[in-house]
């Protein structure tokens, strides 16, 4: 684990993988709800968890390199189920990538259970990790300039709905009608760092 | 009952309600938003015996004209600029009552960039997850004024103001930031970094509520690729594959994969929303980031 300064008041911890990250993350959830660390923001990504407003960032850092991160708890919280349609306009160039018909690109999506490693891209884009490394997909080579609210998408490790139209690169397998962000709602974003998720097939596959 | 409500008669070239913004949300994907010159929208608000947290116009270089439907005070501060009050000239960085239905106009800058008009009772618009700031990053909060808006108001508190005039610093004619180096700053060639520090720098026209933007000498990149995507702060100062650094300003994205050189230490920040495309940019170093 390294932990680096970001300006005055923020530090960006860093750690070797999506696993340790999501670990160390609840780990800092868990001191923040016990008073033990006051800080504005808990940004988790990739492989880092960014503290942003704290008023000693140097010495947060050494105490966090020098402990442990325990692993993180299962969480006893319900699984999320998003329905989808497995009819996006890239499924079978993601079958092509996994070497699958496309029917079972939509069997193995939905037989995998995700969770959301990160937040970020738009309000209520989550990252949600969960397939095995050996269905990674790049992006598109073109990014397409309007992809439709709902659609899900694939890219690198990662699954994620779109919570609205807005441009985007991702490889899209489906949609849904699941509203991912509404911010006439408590709360506003259906997917938060930590939550899990399964998507369930509907309709023609 | 009084109609407290602003009616946007010319909405300038981009007109944007803002308060404090929506800290606390990034981990949802959410960007703080808020005043780009947040010293500026606070002065304001006191001038017309709002709270700090009221919302405020922020305009950006033409200024704006509102008709308000019951009798108002108001304060314009940020970048000069004139104002008038039904064609008569009114005082800038100081309360003007305005009577209902009477034109207030907010003109083009002399300098700087964006101006802002307090409004007593502040914008009353519903706010989005505790803040009534438009986001134009990711679209939360009201939409930019367009001609014809009408914006609610608030309720005056009475308060009176705690000051009737006020200094505010002049527009740059350079705008130095100074920079604490990293959290990426190894991801550059030590002649990059020396670069970044010492060489002149032009904020760019593309600059907007996002990012200031610069032209000048490219950074060399050590390492090649994109950084797995991580969590990005308020005056990061981010280099994308051209070399130009941009600091990311209040609608920055909350995670991003471009390496972050260096961050401007935030009170320099409402300088830079100041700084009109042109204006000579220098960074500097204010210490060594200490690695533990």
């Amino acid at each position: 684990m390294r932990a680096l300064p970001v300006g005055d008041s923020a530090l960006l911890v860093e750690v070797s993988s999506g696993d340790e990250a999501q670990a160390l993350h609840a780990e800092l959830l868990r001191r923040r709800a016990e008073g033990l660390l006051t800080v504005r923001e808990i940004v988790p990504a990739a492989r880092t968890v960014l503290l942003d407003g704290l008023d000693d960032p140097v010495r947060l850092a050494s105490e966090l390199t020098a402990s442990e991160v325990p692993a993180a708890p299962r969480r006893e919280q319900a699984v999320v189920d998003i329905p989808v349609r497995y009819d996006g306009p890239d499924l079978a160039d993601v079958a092509a990538h996994w070497g699958v018909g496309e029917r079972e690109v939509a069997r193995i999506h939905a037989s995998t259970e995700f969770s959301v490693a990160f937040c970020g891209f738009a309000p209520g884009f989550g990252y949600l990790t969960g397939l095995p490394p050996l269905y990674d997909v790049p992006r598109r080579a073109t990014p397409r300039t309007a992809v439709p609210a709902g659609s899900v998408a694939l890219a690198g490790p990662y699954t994620g709905v779109y919570p609205r139209s807005s441009p985007g690169g991702w490889q899209l397998i489906g949609r849904t009608d699941t509203v991912l962000w509404d911010h006439a709602r408590v709360p506003a974003a259906l997917l938060s760092p930590g939550t899990r998720v399964r998507f369930v097939p509907v309709g023609p596959a | 009952m009084t109609d407290r409500a602003l009616v946007v008669v010319r909405a300038g070239a981009l007109t944007t309600v803002q308060d404090r913004g929506r800290p606390g949300h990034a981990h949802l994907g959410v960007p703080r938003s808020g005043a780009l010159d947040g010293h500026a929208a606070a002065l304001v608000n006191r001038l017309v015996g709002n709270p700090p947290e009221a919302a405020v116009l922020e305009t950006t270089v033409n200024g704006c004209a509102v008709r308000p439907r019951s009798t108002v005070t108001i304060a314009v501060g940020g970048a000069p600029c004139p104002v008038t009050v039904d064609g008569r000239p009114a005082a800038w960085g100081a309360p003007v009552r305005v009577p209902a239905g009477a034109l207030l106009d907010i003109g083009t800058v002399s300098s700087g960039v964006r101006s802002y008009v307090g409004v007593s009772g502040g914008i009353a618009v519903d706010p989005v997850l505790g803040s009534r700031s438009t986001d134009l990053l990711s679209g939360l909060g009201p939409a930019p004024l367009a001609d014809g808006t009408v914006l609610p108001l608030g309720t005056p508190q009475h308060v009176h103001a705690r000051v009737d005039v006020a200094p505010q610093p002049a527009p740059p004619a350079e705008l130095v930031l100074r920079v604490t180096l990293g959290p990426r700053d190894d991801w550059f060639t030590p002649e990059a970094v020396r670069t970044f520090t010492s060489r002149p720098y032009r904020v760019s026209p593309a600059s907007n509520r996002i990012g200031l933007r610069t032209e000048g000498p490219a950074l060399e990149r050590s390492l090649p690729g994109e950084l797995p995507s991580e969590g990005m702060v308020l005056g990061a100062v981010q280099v994308p594959p051209d070399g130009r650094p941009v600091v990311f300003l209040a609608d920055h994205p909350t995670t991003g994969g471009y390496p972050v050189i260096a961050v401007v230490h935030p009170q320099d920040l409402p300088a830079a929303a100041q700084a009109l495309p042109g204006t000579p940019v220098r960074f500097i170093t204010r210490r060594t980031p200490q690695r533990p």
